[in-house]
């Protein structure tokens, strides 16, 4: 490697790094507590709710920049009927689901609409959300806190004491299913990769080289593999990754191999320049805030679950958390640039600052000082490098 | 003779890849009126925004002497120091401002940290009185026709203490009466010492009102013409502005069968989408073959680019009226979808702000316009999609070193390829070509024309809007002039030269 492509890859791996950094840091000031099975277990269970944020805000980044500042309150509002119904109304756990997901649609499509259709500013539509449904939350809740008892939707979600998928195999101390989980994930990464080269090295496309794929492939695995032992170690896989996992995986399809993707991509480039090539460019706003309201639904369960509960102050900076990993997580202001696994790694970042400074003890409010200045270098990273492209 | 006030010796302006002024020299005397004629793209701006300081000292070639000392300036401010104030085409009013507000704009009245608004109207007023505006200086811009906002402008000029007043194309926008009333006021400034440049396309305005005109060609200073000395003819000006000869530039397009009607217009009408009453195209009807070129000509503004997108689906203004005829069946077109699907397709003229995604890669830009093509129930198969990439690389000679690159970092005329590529794959009958060699060098501008030639040997129909007179009548089969939204003549390309084109738009100007 010379130093244009040393270079190159930092640039594209930037976020990677400084996550290895990071960790290494904790790991070093906490004298290896961060890297405890527990904690593992702890980072995923406390972020799955913004990793589902994160995935949703990142497609209304990608229109131009645009937020949603509306998530926490519909996080809260969604929680509060959901728990309402289960609790209040005895209504059936599946039933209360499918209506807290309309719910969650129906509100991002009240958004999406004004912002799509009537071209209202993102900024104060979701402003105003923000304050209707936190307004809303505390009307449907009266002010209190519902307590959750039913204990299938509380383990389904990631919440109480054994949220964990069970495991088949009743190892003592160390559950197969989740290694076992892990290593077929590594071995399905590796073909389609591997597939992928061979196909366009036989069509006689660029590929890059063989070398580095691996390398890509081998660092992969053995990051997936870690994870999982340390998971293995600790209680298994909780349920709330699952619930991460696919929506990563769904909207990382979306984004990277889908006509409806690219829209995103399109339209944050050149708005213009793509309402001229015949496409409706105010449905892929609708679909980019309509799309979040369902996320935040999915968020608001995970989020009750984890809690066993629904208060009128829950969700609050939510929207701040989702917004922030999508930006460190390479996300342009400007709308365009961005992708579901570089929002991942930034909401990572966030998660492992978050528990490193809280297992050090550091004071709650420094926290929030750290997170700040953390979000902005990020994003003069963003516009300093793009500056020198030019 | 009267003292020289202005001279620019030798300027010579080089944009990447383009020399825009080549040598240019220009002397203005106190108190005349000196006009500068020329084609579009002559190089009247680009000479104008050296002298306001738009281009900073430094990034041109020759020196301003101005009241007889040589000027370095480094912003407008500085020129406007010195009383050079410059008014462009596009009015820079701000619409929710009142008149006041914007005549001192960046010099307002009072101290920084306290407006005196009492001096701001006081004294608008005296200047609205100078240039004959009866209105109220607290009346908002957006409330005036823009009759009275290019008197604004010239009142705001004024209120910068201007000695020299430079207006660009000042009459473009007006109707007859207000043009007639702009050039007596310029007349009377005259008359009271003030020194003006105007750049215009009106050459009987030109004629009727300057001491001087100077014509400008290809960036370079042809001749001045001086009242009373030499012919002020309108044909004798245009002989000067397009007295080029030639080359052969274009390439040949032998033996391709001109068929039957492709794309018919007729009766089209597009109002303006803001200024509603305003008709930007105004009754056109045009046709064009199978096989044919046809090239749209006129000045800038003449609402070619409004026809040629109204057209296409009604990506452009409002109450469109008129009928559309494809292949012999009358269609209305919603939307742009609608107008791909029935085979059309536009090439901006504004590749960078309205055709490509310049932060995307080559092959999705290519793509873009027809995902379906490349995808599968909405899944993009990628591997169709690079070699649909690479086919088009291939057939328009696109210079890049793989189509993963982005569009951002490719020359001017290498984008105007992927440009034409991402078009030429949805496949169209008719391909509405908006300048589509602007600024882009030779050796790219004769590949884009062997591209035409080619698609024209295909049975398409292309219609190609330029302000180029050498390129429409270089490459066209026939040509329409486009002025003031109307078509006002139909050549074919045995009677079409330069001066036929130019006396058409000129003698529909004066309402002939």
């Amino acid at each position: 490697m010379n130093k244009a492509n040393v270079m190159e890859f930092v640039k594209k791996y930037t976020m990677i790094l400084v996550l290895i950094l990071i960790t290494a840091f904790f790991a070093w000031q906490t004298e290896g507590k961060i890297l405890l099975p527990q904690n593992i277990n702890n980072l995923i269970a406390q972020n799955a709710y913004v990793f589902v944020l994160a995935t949703g805000m990142l497609l209304c980044i990608l229109t131009g920049g645009n937020i949603d500042l509306s998530v926490g309150s519909v996080v809260c509002f969604v929680g509060a009927i959901g728990a309402v119904l289960m609790e209040n109304k005895d209504m059936n756990m599946w039933a209360a689901i499918v209506v807290m997901l309309l719910v969650g649609l129906a509100i991002g499509a009240w958004q999406g609409f004004w912002i799509a259709y009537v071209r209202i500013p993102p900024f104060i539509t979701t402003l105003s959300g923000m304050l209707v449904f936190r307004g809303l939350s505390n009307v449907v809740l009266n002010g209190k806190t519902v307590s959750l008892t039913d204990e299938t939707f509380i383990k389904i979600f990631g919440g109480g004491a054994s949220c964990y998928v069970p495991d088949f195999f009743g190892m003592e101390g160390f559950n197969m299913t989740c290694m076992a989980a892990g290593i077929l994930a590594c071995v399905i990464y590796a073909l389609v990769q591997f597939k992928g080269y061979f196909t366009r090295k036989k069509k006689g496309y660029e590929t890059g080289s063989l070398a580095v794929l691996s390398a890509k492939v081998v660092a992969l695995c053995a990051v997936i593999l870690w994870f999982t032992y340390n998971l293995a170690k600790h209680k298994g896989i909780p349920a709330a990754l699952v619930w991460v996992i696919i929506v990563v995986l769904i909207y990382g399809y979306i984004t990277s191999m889908t006509t409806t993707g690219r829209y995103f991509y399109a339209v944050g480039g050149n708005e213009k320049a793509t309402k001229l090539s015949g496409i409706n460019t105010d449905k892929v706003y609708f679909i980019a805030y309509t799309n979040m309201g369902l996320l935040s639904a999915l968020a608001a369960m995970l989020t009750i679950a984890r809690m066993t509960s629904a208060q009128p102050t829950y969700g609050q900076n939510y929207e701040m958390d989702a917004i922030g990993s999508c930006f460190i997580g390479g996300a342009s202001a400007y709308g365009g640039i961005g992708t579901v696994p570089g929002v991942i790694v930034g909401a990572v970042l966030m998660g492992v600052i978050n528990l490193g400074m809280s297992i050090m003890g550091v004071d709650a409010n420094y926290q929030k000082v750290v997170k700040g200045l953390v979000l902005l270098a990020a994003v003069i990273f963003d516009v300093v490098s793009k500056k020198k492209g030019k | 003779m009267a003292k020289i006030l202005l001279e620019m010796k030798n300027i010579v302006k080089t944009f990447p890849g383009v020399k825009a002024l080549d040598n240019v020299n220009l002397q203005v005397e106190e108190g005349e009126i000196h006009a500068l004629v020329g084609e579009n793209g002559a190089g009247k701006s680009t000479l104008m925004n050296v002298l306001s300081g738009v281009y900073p000292y430094g990034s041109y070639e020759g020196d301003i002497v101005y009241n007889g000392e040589v000027c370095k300036f480094a912003k407008i401010k500085d020129s406007e120091e010195k009383g050079i104030v410059i008014i462009h085409q596009e009015l820079a009013l701000i619409p929710y401002m009142s008149i006041g507000e914007n005549l001192f704009l960046g010099n307002e009245r009072g101290k920084s940290a306290a407006i005196d608004w009492t001096e701001t109207y006081g004294q608008a007023d005296q200047y609205l009185k100078t240039v004959g505006l009866k209105e109220s200086s607290r009346t908002l811009i957006k409330d005036i026709g823009v009759g009275k906002q290019q008197l604004v402008e010239i009142a705001k000029a004024l209120a910068k203490n201007a000695k020299l007043l430079i207006l660009d194309e000042p009459t473009a926008s007006l109707n007859e009466t207000d043009s007639q009333a702009l050039l007596e006021l310029l007349l009377k400034f005259k008359s009271e010492g003030m020194t003006c440049i105007i750049i215009s396309h009106k050459l009987n305005e030109v004629a009727y009102v300057a001491d001087k005109i100077t014509v400008i060609r290809d960036g370079s200073t042809i001749e001045t013409m001086v009242k009373g000395v030499d012919e002020f003819s309108e044909d004798r000006i245009i002989r000067g502005m397009v007295g080029r000869e030639i080359a052969d530039r274009f390439p040949k397009r032998p033996g391709v069968k001109i068929g039957d009607v492709n794309l018919e217009v007729k009766n089209w009408t597009v109002h303006h989408p803001l200024y509603t009453e305003r008709k930007v195209v105004d009754n056109v009807s045009i046709q064009v073959h199978k096989g044919e070129v046809v090239g749209i000509s006129g000045l800038m503004g003449a609402g070619r680019t409004e026809l040629a997108m109204s057209i296409f689906g009604k990506s452009y203004g409002t109450n469109i009226s008129g009928t559309l005829i494809i292949n012999g069946k009358e269609v209305k077109l919603k939307n742009i979808r609608d107008a791909i699907d029935h085979k059309i397709a536009y090439v901006t003229e504004d590749r960078k702000g309205n055709g490509l995604i310049l932060s995307n890669p080559i092959k999705t830009n290519t793509t873009l316009a027809n995902m379906d093509a490349v995808s599968h129930h909405t899944v993009i198969d990628k591997d169709k999609e690079y070699e649909v990439a690479e086919d088009y690389r291939g057939k328009l000679k696109t210079k890049c070193p793989t189509v993963e690159q982005n569009v951002g970092n490719l020359s001017g005329g290498n984008q105007q390829k992927v440009l034409l590529a991402k078009w030429m794959f949805t496949e169209p009958d008719v391909l509405i070509l908006d300048e589509p060699t602007r600024g882009i060098d030779v050796g790219a501008k004769y590949e884009i024309y062997c591209i035409i030639n080619e698609l024209a040997a295909a049975g398409k129909s292309v219609i190609m809007i330029s302000s180029e007179l050498p390129e429409v009548l270089g490459m066209s089969d026939r040509i329409y002039v486009m002025n003031e939204g109307r078509i006002v003549g139909e050549l074919s390309q045995e009677e079409a030269s330069q001066e036929v084109i130019m006396s058409c738009i000129l003698k529909s100007s004066k309402g002939e």
